[in-house]
């Protein structure tokens, strides 16, 4: 996943599901801005928003959906305190219907990855690549 | 954002359940609680229409599947109506098409009810 970031966009919504419809509206601004496909833009939404369900789903008071601007795509990072990463995003096999949201993050995206600090804080990142 | 949800009987002993708008994380206990409802008063075959919806998660999905894993536990079947491409590829990219009966109108759909 690349790794210089030219713009960044950051929302934080309370961990609560009637605010996850906010960041999928912000992230497809975003993802429009940067001239990503209307398919693409429906991709990076709903990935979003199943990193965002992970994130709510063991509570806290917010997440954080921080978007950078890539010279070949957009990164987005699902921050939050205290809620692990599911344990299929490190997984190479078929996920479960359990996992069924893990699954769409892949299916959907171009690279996932989980960074896990000692102080609880746990980033979800996702990288779509812009068409060459 | 919000859900609606309207139900119909149809032909037979089935039902349709008319969706519009966005299934989410919030809004998809609006449906379960219309599915359940039907389950319960003994309405094995439903048709749910998504022609109208414009998105949906794996929480609506959850929703769905559960549903139909009632339902088939009397011997019934959820069939989908689905035109939206978008809605139709997360169908397709988690296998869900196999396991539903996905179709591009309402008389198909319930016309392949068991």
């Amino acid at each position: 996943m690349p790794d210089t970031a030219t713009d960044v966009v950051e929302l934080k919504i309370p961990a609560k599901a009637e605010w996850v419809s906010i960041a999928r509206l912000a992230v497809s601004a975003v993802a429009s801005r940067l001239q990503f496909s209307i398919e693409e833009i429906e991709d990076v939404k709903l990935a979003v928003a199943e990193a965002l369900v992970h994130a709510i789903s063991g509570g806290g008071t917010s997440v954080d959906m921080i978007c950078e601007s890539l010279p070949d795509g957009l990164r987005i990072r699902i921050r939050n305190f205290g809620v692990p990463a599911p344990e299929a995003v490190d997984a190479d096999g078929d996920s479960e219907m359990g996992n069924l949201g893990v699954f769409l993050i892949r299916a959907l995206m171009d690279g996932v990855e989980y960074d896990a600090r000692p102080d609880g804080r746990t980033d979800l990142l996702m990288f779509k690549r812009l068409p060459a | 954002m919000d859900i609606k949800v309207n139900v119909r009987e149809a032909k037979g002993d089935s039902s349709v359940v008319d969706l519009a708008g966005e299934i989410d994380v919030y809004t998809s206990p609006k449906l379960k609680d219309a599915v359940s409802s039907l389950i319960d008063k003994g309405v094995y075959n439903l048709v749910i229409n998504l022609e109208k919806v414009r998105y949906i998660d794996s929480t609506g999905l959850g929703v769905l599947i559960g549903g139909l894993k009632r339902v088939r536990e009397h011997g019934g079947s959820v069939n989908l109506v689905c035109t939206n491409p978008q809605i139709k590829k997360i169908f397709d990219i988690t296998g869900l098409v196999m396991i539903f009966g996905i179709f591009d109108s309402e008389d198909a759909a319930l016309r392949a009810l068991v």
